[in-house]
């Protein structure tokens, strides 16, 4: 029996710039025990149709100019604000996307938890705190006693999505709405928040409506699948119809942007660029804690025109690794050979006519480009700065950087704000090439992307490779981009390195448990051909 | 925590010491001298004058002898009012200054942060533009030309209330601290207005809703706390404006406290007087910037956590 109908929903926004469809018209219903997901990029309406059943999205400016939404023998978009509020949390509960911000964090993880049990079963502080211990320990926490008078910042992200896992059961709701609850998360900890997510619904036989950006996430988990495109659904069906035989245009499109080919192998120079010997990086922590081994003794060697892949789970050093070897941070120990120059101690100085030729890419383009600094300054500015160009060529650098990056000439004057995600990372791409580098760090230059976008900047990352002849590190969490991209795979946990080798032995044939672990926790494998 | 407040406590010393000896040559560099402006004093009599007060000294000499003085907690003898001394000076003074610093501060938590929640509630709707409008015109409005206004108004125009005096006539007590607090109720209200708006578009508010929580346990429950800690760590600065805000309104309304004698202590050349009200005005400051801390401490989880460590 479906627990949850919808029909025809059509959600508008009228705002200044005129009405935007963002629901027009999608029908769905989610079954007992069932997955259902709803996929779709960013902007494409999933999370407005979800809020909206439960009168969470802000009217005005949005409107639901129709449809019918059946839950517990009552349409819900006749409630009102105080009905619907009764439903909030107790018939249907939502986990929200990103773990960091969900959770208050002036308030402790138990107040928060039994907040929902005061509200809609009036229990006492007592009993809700004691079922709040029991939940916690039903998502894994451990010392969940200790833990419920502990405060958000003081749990990893994983730990804290448990949290949140729990926050949404502990009312034993029929329906949970799961927006995006793992994007923000490790592969490994998605595993794991995907594995109990399934488990928990099907012990308690809840509805699931599973919204996300990323059809390889729910492979494993969905019974059905919408997919979902500027406010409709494109495209609905089981789970395996989809996978095997897509009828629509724009899902074959989502399903071909997952990276699972693997590159062709290249033969590469025996010469090296870039050499590092034993490298550690050592943080002092407060006093009476010793030092943090961020990376420790870390060896690798990149040949020139290679892509170096570097693999490992938020914390295992890779990042850190990526900015000492640019000499952004200091070694405790260890060499650094750039170009058959030892570089291991030079100073800011020593390092700046070096910097043209070495560059970084960052993962967030929303934080990594001054908003105030339009895509002609950004880019113009490392040109000027290591007097690459005469100032009266600099109009024709800028624009054929531009052209470069893929980023149309009339967009010179604009500012970051005016660009979406993948836009942005095309700019930050500009201004890492402009200086006509041998080397780039490319530090999750993807991660923060919507898959489509994802597999365009990939591209355009590995023709400039080609064309410009780049030697790179890449810097992921995600397999599947490593895979799609580099040339060899080095695989690091806590600091260290724990494999290496060429990306299709370490996909085929990984020789250790941690690598194994990360493979296995790449989800969809079997329907995607991955692995 | 217990760390944190020792360890301002200790960085306080220093800050003190600087106003001290900043204060004491200060004083001395201004020209003329306490006994400078008395027009029939002979040599004869000024030099004894200046001998008893220690003045005939060389100045590092003097400023040993005051230090000593200082560390056993004596001001000194004022100079301007023959026979009494500093410490009985400002503790006569300070119950009335602290009377109207506390309402004008009351005034200002209460009124400012309540408007500037009510404003943030509906940005961008009358509901803001009213009080924010308020809020400008009293960051605007000098204290010396409000106080008047209100006295012209309340007192003269309507004639409900007294022109001025303290604790005399009832009533008297309100305009004073209306006009001392008004410009921090301001300040408040423009910084709960941008904290509370900052928190509410976070994302733990969509969780709290989301939880079925109605909106009035929304805002105060998970809204207030974050949104209200800008406005705690303002108390400190505040209080200091307050302190030196109070020598024109008690100018103004002719309120017997401290600041009248800090104000004729520096007309008069007592340097004694002034370097000992302003010392303790340096301490009290110090004092409550150190509060405002440790308040905003309690309310932010994670730098009570910083401080534990």
């Amino acid at each position: 029996m479906a627990l949850l109908t919808t029909s025809d929903l059509r959600v508008y926004f009228h705002t200044r710039n005129g009405l935007v469809k963002a629901v027009d018209g999608i029908s769905f219903s989610v079954e007992e025990g069932k997955t259902y997901a709803i996929i779709g990029e960013s902007g494409s309406g999933k999370s407005v149709a979800c809020y909206s059943m439960l009168g969470l999205v802000p009217m005005p400016p949005g409107k639901i100019e129709s449809g019918e939404v059946w839950f517990e023998n009552q349409d819900l978009l006749k409630l009102s604000e105080s009905q619907l509020r009764k439903i909030r949390g107790k018939g249907i509960s939502i986990i929200f996307q990103d773990p960091m911000t969900t959770l208050n964090p002036f308030l402790k993880i138990g107040d928060q938890l039994i907040e929902p049990l005061r509200l809609h079963f009036g229990m006492s502080k007592k009993d809700a705190w004691q079922k709040g211990v029991q939940i916690l320990e039903e998502v894994g926490i451990k010392n969940p006693a200790q833990r419920m008078k502990s405060w958000p910042f003081e749990f990893s992200g994983g730990m804290r999505q448990r949290v949140v896992i729990a926050m949404a059961l502990v009312t034993e709701p029929k329906i949970i709405i799961a927006d995006e609850p793992t994007t923000a998360l490790d592969v490994t900890v998605q595993a794991q928040i995907l594995k109990l997510l399934k488990e928990l619904q099907v012990r308690r036989n809840i509805g699931v409506i599973f919204i996300s950006h990323d059809l390889s996430v729910v492979a494993d988990i969905a019974d059905e699948i919408a997919v979902m495109q500027n406010g409709i659904f494109v495209e609905q069906g089981t789970r395996d119809a989809i996978f095997s035989n897509p009828q629509h245009a724009y899902t074959k499109k989502l399903l071909a942007a997952v990276p699972d080919s693997e590159k062709t192998n290249q033969q590469h120079e025996n010469t090296y660029l870039i050499s590092a010997d034993n490298i550690s990086v050592h943080f002092s922590g407060n006093k009476g804690e010793g030092v943090l081994k961020a990376v420790d003794d870390v060896s690798l060697k990149i040949k020139q025109h290679e892509i170096l892949g570097l693999v490992g789970e938020s914390g295992s050093g890779k990042s850190t690794t990526g900015r000492a070897i640019l000499r952004l941070l200091d070694l405790a120990n260890g060499k650094i050979v750039f170009n058959n120059e030892d570089i291991s101690h030079y100073s800011r100085a020593e390092m700046k006519p070096l910097r043209r030729q070495m560059q970084m890419i960052f993962q967030d383009p929303y934080a990594s480009l001054n908003p105030r600094t339009s895509v002609y300054d950004t880019l113009a500015e490392p040109l000027l700065l290591h007097k690459i160009v005469a100032k009266k060529n600099l109009d024709s650098e800028v624009f054929s950087l531009m052209d470069s990056v893929g980023l149309s000439r009339e967009s010179v004057l604009r500012y970051p704000h005016e660009f979406s995600g993948g836009q942005r990372q095309r700019i930050a791409i500009g201004r890492a090439i402009a200086t006509k580098p041998a080397f780039i760090v490319a530090d999750e230059p993807v991660s923060a992307l919507d898959v489509t976008i994802q597999s365009q900047i990939l591209d355009l990352l590995l023709n400039l490779v080609n064309e410009f002849n780049l030697t790179m590190l890449f810097i992921s969490h995600d397999l599947g981009v490593v895979r799609y991209l580099a040339d060899r795979v080095l695989v690091m946990k806590d600091g260290k390195l724990v494999e290496e080798g060429a990306v299709h032995e370490i996909f085929n044939n990984p020789q250790e448990a941690y690598t194994r672990a990360l493979l296995d926790a790449i989800p969809g494998k079997s329907l995607l051909g991955v692995g | 925590m217990w760390r944190f407040i020792g360890f301002r406590t200790l960085q306080a010393i220093p800050v003190i010491f600087a106003v001290i000896t900043i204060t004491f040559f200060l004083v001395r560099a201004a020209p003329g001298g306490p006994f400078s402006s008395e027009k029939a004093v002979s040599e004869q009599v000024k030099a004894a004058l200046e001998a008893q007060f220690q003045l005939d000294l060389p100045p590092h000499e003097q400023y040993l002898a005051y230090l000593t003085d200082l560390i056993k907690g004596d001001f000194g003898p004022s100079f301007n009012f023959p026979g009494r001394s500093v410490n009985e000076l400002i503790f006569q003074g300070l119950p009335v200054t602290a009377e109207l610093g506390f309402y004008a501060l009351l005034i200002a938590v209460v009124v400012g942060t309540l408007s500037g929640v009510i404003a943030s509630l509906k940005p961008n709707s009358l509901q803001d533009y009213i009080p924010m409008s308020f809020a400008m015109v009293g960051i605007c409005m000098p204290s010396f030309l409000l106080g008047p206004t209100l006295v012209l108004v309340f007192s003269i125009w309507l004639g409900w209330l007294p022109v001025s005096g303290w604790g005399s006539i009832p009533g008297d007590k309100i305009l004073p601290s209306i006009t001392l607090g008004a410009m921090y109720a301001a300040y408040i209200a423009r910084l709960s207005r941008a904290g509370m708006l900052e928190v509410l578009s976070q994302d733990y508010l969509r969780t709290a809703r989301a939880k079925g929580l109605p909106e009035y346990k929304v805002i105060i429950k998970h809204a207030l706390r974050g949104g209200l800690i800008p406005v705690v760590a303002f108390l400190g600065p505040a209080f200091a404006g307050l302190l030196s805000g109070s020598f024109v309104v008690e100018t103004v309304f002719q309120v017997p406290g401290l600041g009248r004698f800090y104000i004729q202590a520096a007309f008069n050349r007592d340097y004694t007087m002034i370097l000992g009200t302003t010392v303790f005005l340096a301490t009290l400051i110090v004092l409550f910037n150190l509060l405002s801390d440790v308040l905003a401490a309690w309310l932010n989880p994670r730098l009570r956590y910083q401080f534990r460590k």
